[in-house]
């Protein structure tokens, strides 16, 4: 049997499979059976061989279990501070006792108990699309819980939202989260990863489908932060109305595996997307960063900064599509990746993809990979500090100006000082 | 005079890549001493200021450097620095991301562990800066940017001196600090270091021309032409060389 039949069994025998969402979950199980694992001869798998994940995701028919996180272990992981609205997974579970009390003045609840919510079903499993994207696929029809938030019209969500999603064994956490910001409203939400602790060889999957409606506003902050043993493949699907913006920062220190697919589409006249990422890479990390950005509609824009620090063995890889359709007339597209190697040993593969139908447009993108600049380093020893203190130095300043963008102060300190401490050690 | 040198280079070769550049440079420094190296383009200045802190794009081929007794070319730039050599950059580079006050702060407190002592916390830290920014007219804004990052000419040169005034070298080479600099800016500059003279801090300052030295006035003058010291007076021979050019002095030595 291969690791494709073997998901079949699974799904034959998954416990959830004749839930609210038994539509959509055969629907999707069909879809993966047509496409079956991306393999290295894919191109957007070039760099990334997810034969261990796949084997792991097929041994695992019965749903992950949780129990071992307390809350002890959670108050040390409120990088965003304790006046959040908190939602707390043990892999993939929702787990309210640890969870904060959730606000009545708009729509925040674990996804399980709302599958019959009118938005749930019109939305869940439309806007981050199952045919040509296996992982989709496999999370839509294996989705154990996950989040999902409905912000009514002109509701300005004064108290930013933590999803916190933590590892404590080996069976796949598959999650989801949906977010629906209605006309003018707005929202920050921040979404951290972990490993309950140094040894724990867990796997995410996570869908995140996102609705920006006219002159809505999200901001998104994910932090990756597992150990070195965890891997996580996720999806993000933006659409994004006339007037819209949302911003995006993904922030990745952990994992073994870690891939992350973002993409936007500006569906509306006049709207915004800002894409930052930032990935700090030791040992044999592996870190992928796939983005697409759709301009569908004329005079929106589009701004994407990603940076990555890699040292010892570890891979990067940045792929980033933008497409400026023939009506995207006045579209403006930015993007930029930048990359230090510390080491002979580190790769990085990136491939910026620009295809413009429109001819009244401004776009421009840049890649650069190479070593710390030698000018400053020389300048910083010249007053005294060490060479190494001074390579940490710089190393931080790179990075900085990504977590800069953070608006949330609090959450902006602690992701620094995570960056730091990595940096430290890189 | 009995007082032994601060600095002592003795027939010192330097070349990048198959240049050379240095041919045999003699110059000796004592404690408190103001010396001028002058020169045409070319003529080997900015080697010697950058093999002096170890900039590691020169070879030095042949020659020793003793500092304070210390064998100058065999130290780190960082070493170089905390024993207390201190390089006024011709060209500050501009570092994003770190902020003046950060890096000073790292930068001062490497150089106190060095000496032995303990690292200075963050309110005499700031009262200390507040204290020599005064000397080169630095406002607090300065500070908290970044290093060099978006500064004026005038405003890089002039932060140049107030990390020297920060630091205390015992010996401060200035690199062309003169470049670039309107007259208010050199006066400002000049002013700061001329407040860092006492008696036992020495200077070698680098200059292509004679107007810096109205304002820094230099003990001795040396001119440097094709990588060895060819002439050596006083401040008059600055004059004579603003007057007359390098010329006669070029002439001179091809003869």
């Amino acid at each position: 049997m291969n690791t494709t039949d073997n998901i079949i069994t699974g799904f034959d025998n998954f416990e959830l499979k004749s839930d609210a969402l038994s539509d959509i979950r055969s629907k999707a199980i069909d879809s993966f059976i047509k496409n079956g694992f991306p393999t290295t001869r894919h191109e957007e798998w070039k760099y990334t061989s997810v034969k261990d994940i796949a084997e792991k995701l097929s041994l695992t028919t019965k749903r992950a279990s949780a129990g071992s996180l307390k809350e002890s272990a959670v108050n040390e992981l409120m990088f965003a501070g304790k006046d959040v609205t908190l939602l707390v997974f043990e892999n993939g579970l929702f787990q309210e006792s640890l969870s904060s009390p959730l606000p009545n003045d708009y729509i925040i609840k674990n996804l399980a108990s709302v599958l019959n919510d009118a938005a749930v079903k019109q939305y869940l499993g439309k806007i981050a699309q199952s045919e040509n994207e296996s992982f989709v696929a496999l999370n839509t029809a294996f989705v154990n819980d996950g989040v999902f938030i409905h912000v009514p019209a002109k509701k300005v969500v004064d108290k930013p939202v933590h999803i916190l999603y933590v590892n404590s064994g080996s069976e796949p956490a598959i999650t989801r989260n949906l977010v629906i910001a209605e006309p003018e409203s707005s929202i920050q939400l921040f979404e951290s990863y972990h490993s309950l602790d140094e040894t724990c060889e867990g796997l995410s999957t996570n869908v995140t489908e996102v609705v920006v409606k006219r002159n809505g506003n999200v901001t998104w902050v994910k932090a990756q932060l597992e150990n070195e043993l965890t891997s996580q493949i996720s999806f993000t699907q933006v659409e994004q109305e006339q007037d819209s913006r949302f911003s995006s920062t993904v922030f990745t220190t952990g994992g073994h595996l870690v891939r992350n697919n973002l993409h936007i589409r500006l569906n509306g006249t006049n709207s915004n997307a800002h894409m930052y990422g930032l990935y700090l890479l030791s040992g044999e990390q592996l870190c992928d960063n796939h983005t697409l950005v759709d301009h569908a509609m004329p005079h929106c824009e589009s701004n994407e900064l990603y940076k990555g620090v890699l040292g010892g063995k570890s891979t990067g890889v940045f792929n980033g599509k933008i497409f400026v359709r023939q009506d995207a007339q006045k579209t403006n597209a930015y993007q930029s990746n930048k990359n230090i190697l510390l080491s002979d040993d580190a790769q990085m593969n990136t491939k910026p993809q620009l295809e413009i139908f429109a001819d009244d447009v401004k776009c421009s993108h840049g890649t650069t990979t190479g070593q710390l600049d030698d000018e400053a380093l020389f300048y910083l020893r010249a007053r005294g500090i060490g060479e190494q203190s001074a390579r940490t130095l710089l190393n931080i300043a790179f990075a900085a100006d990504v977590l800069n963008h953070i608006e949330l102060e609090t959450l902006k300190h602690n992701l620094q000082s995570i960056a730091e401490e990595k940096l430290m050690h890189s | 005079m009995s007082q032994k040198p601060l600095l002592n280079i003795s027939n010192l070769q330097a070349q990048i890549g198959d240049k050379s550049i240095l041919k045999g440079l003699n110059l000796s420094v004592k404690p408190g001493e103001v010396h001028a190296i002058m020169g045409p383009n070319g003529s080997g200045k900015s080697t010697l200021a950058s093999v002096l802190a170890g900039r590691e794009d020169y070879e030095v081929t042949g020659g020793e450097v003793l500092f304070d007794g210390q064998d100058l070319l065999e130290m780190s730039p960082e070493d170089r620095a905390r024993a207390g050599v201190f390089l006024a950059f011709q060209y500050p580079v501009e570092i994003p991301g770190v902020s003046n006050a950060n890096f000073l702060k790292t930068a001062v407190n490497e150089v106190r562990k060095s000496k032995g002592l303990e690292p200075l916390d963050s309110k005499d830290f700031l009262a200390l800066m507040k204290e020599k920014m005064k000397l080169v007219e630095m406002d607090r804004q300065m500070t908290s940017r970044s290093v060099n990052e978006g500064f004026s000419g005038g405003e890089k040169k002039r932060n140049e001196i107030f990390q020297m005034a920060m630091l205390e070298p015992k010996l401060a080479i200035l690199d062309e600090t003169d470049s670039g600099l309107d007259i208010d800016a050199l006066r400002i500059v000049a002013g700061g270091v001329n407040a860092l003279r006492d008696g036992n801090r020495s200077f070698l300052v680098i200059t292509h021309y004679q107007r810096l030295l109205d304002y820094i006035v230099p003990d001795f003058v040396h001119v440097l032409y094709k990588g060895r010291i060819v002439r050596s007076g006083t401040k008059e021979l600055a004059l004579e060389l603003e007057e007359k050019g390098y010329d006669w002095i070029k002439d001179e030595v091809e003869a």
